[in-house]
């Protein structure tokens, strides 16, 4: 797993305050990790400052599984 | 002895919580509060050494089962960090009063028919300074989605409701240091008037922060001499007081309607005998003289409860350690009457500080308590009244004494003023 995908499982975890085993790249953090409409929102903004990218309102909001986020962020960095 | 009944309805007490400075617990924090004991230290939450007053009744850190606050024994480490303290303190006094009451709705009209009403006189100070930081730092687009619900006074009753699915009435109290006593009020009035059948009721604060004692500093209300002496810092009557203490905590009472209760074999610990209200229109921060207003709720709540002035033993005044003191005591005097030798006062505050919007909830508990227990607790540090009075205020230590209605005062900015009567639930 890459560096990206570890750290973003870590915020996750701390986050929503759910199972490490459970922050899987197919789980959607509203579906299958509790997260309501507002943290999902909290989760954006820590991946915001812990990777210091700019995450506009309309890329957040496909943004639904910790796979979207990998990704996201890894083409962000890439760029 | 139905004296406030509204059609027929009346309120009794079936649960009580208390997080104070004594400790997280009604019942330890009752035992400590009449052996004497003192909540009072220097201030830990921040670093208080720039501003004039540097002690405070903090809620102590520690094992739940030592009445200390072990936060996530009461609230999930996920969602603590969405509130301020005050709904985390809130929080966990209305979970020991839901549990202590026993009452668990098991269908919609039962859920339907119980609200919560538990207000704060402040809200969530320490968020608010916090995420002005933030924006004030060129952040604001990094404020947290859950800053105006952390500090959003209503918040503990929504959170509450939330947990166990009570879908009366929801609403908040905000009257400064009389926002317990109006939430029990105005509560018992909505199952009074049939609007819930069961209201979980109180008030919660969590000012200790460098905004908060830094305001009550430039109010000049808060003590400021005893900083190297600090259990000797709230001292009410005593002619050596100089301003109030600042506490935080919460007190929540479970109110339901008599009936109700007695069907369901409920522990009852008291009822509500009578609620008044009144407003000074005289200062933001002093009281009219005389303490006219705080005269006139006493006679609202005594009218209001259908007994005499003479059924009165004990009076949890509000009596915080300021000047003020002398006033409500002139009003006390005045209001009693003949029948002021016979009564017994003390404030509470001597031990736990100023809970500000929590006070008015926890010393409702303490007159359940002392009518159960024919115990009164004392006032610490009441060693040279600054005046004389043929009312007994508990000096020092607490007295055995049979009480079967009590009175609590509760005074606020504004000019808003509350008192209630609790009594011995007779048939």
């Amino acid at each position: 797993m890459s560096d990206i995908a570890d750290k973003v499982k870590k915020i996750v975890v701390e986050h929503l305050g759910v199972e490490e085993s459970k922050v899987t790249p197919e789980a959607s953090f509203i579906d299958d990790l509790g997260a309501d409409s507002l943290d999902t929102v909290e989760l954006v903004m820590a991946f915001e400052e812990a990777f210091s990218v700019e995450i506009p309102e309309d890329a957040a909001e496909k943004i639904a599984t910790v796979k979207d986020a990998i990704d996201y962020i890894e083409k962000q960095k890439a760029a | 002895m139905s004296g406030n009944a509204i059609n027929g309805r009346r309120v009794v007490v079936t649960g009580i919580g208390v997080v104070s400075p004594l400790a997280v617990g009604a019942e330890l924090t009752w035992k400590r509060l009449i052996e004497g004991q003192s909540g009072i230290g220097r201030i830990t939450h921040f670093d208080p050494s720039e501003l004039p007053a540097q002690v405070a009744g903090q809620v102590p850190e520690g094992p739940t089962e030592e009445g200390g606050l072990t936060l996530s024994d009461w609230v999930p480490v996920k969602d603590q960090k969405k509130m301020d303290r005050f709904i985390h303190l809130g929080l966990a006094a209305a979970i020991q009063a839901v549990e202590d009451s026993g009452w668990k709705p098991e269908n919609e009209d039962d859920r339907c028919a119980t609200g919560v009403m538990i207000g704060s006189g402040i809200g969530g100070l320490q968020t608010i300074y916090e995420g002005s930081l933030t924006v004030s730092s060129g952040k604001a687009r990094r404020l947290s989605p859950f800053f105006i619900p952390s500090a959003l006074i209503n918040l503990i009753s929504g959170h509450l409701s939330i947990r166990y699915g009570f879908k009366g009435p929801n609403h908040a109290v905000v009257t400064a240091c009389a926002t317990g006593v109006h939430a029990i009020g105005d509560a018992s009035r909505l199952i009074q008037y049939g609007d819930a059948d069961v209201m979980i009721a109180g008030g919660a604060e969590a000012a200790i922060c460098s905004l908060g004692i830094a305001g009550f500093c430039s109010a000049r209300a808060l003590s400021t001499g005893s900083n190297d002496d600090p259990t000797k810092a709230s001292r009410p009557w005593d002619k050596d007081r100089d301003g109030f203490i600042m506490g935080e905590g919460a007190g929540v009472v479970v109110l339901e309607e008599y009936e109700h209760a007695k069907a369901r074999g409920a522990k009852i610990y008291g009822e509500i005998g009578g609620y008044g209200l009144s407003g000074d229109a005289h200062h933001i921060t002093a009281p009219a003289e005389g303490h006219e207003g705080a005269f006139r709720a006493m006679k609202a709540a005594l009218k209001n409860s259908g007994l005499q002035a003479s059924d009165i033993d004990y009076v949890n005044a509000h009596g915080t350690s300021t000047m003020a003191d002398d006033l409500e005591l002139d009003a006390v005097e005045r209001f009693f009457g003949d029948h002021a030798k016979n009564l017994v006062m003390s404030s509470t505050k001597s031990a736990i500080g100023h809970l500000l919007g929590a006070a008015g909830a926890v010393e409702a508990i303490f007159c359940l308590q002392a009518i159960r227990d024919g115990i009164v607790p004392p006032t610490l540090n009441l060693e040279n009244p600054a005046r004389e009075s043929v009312i007994d205020r508990v000096p020092l230590k607490a007295q055995k004494r049979k009480v079967d209605v009590a009175l609590s005062n509760s005074f606020g900015f504004g000019g808003t003023n509350a008192s209630i009567i609790l009594k011995r639930c007779k048939d």
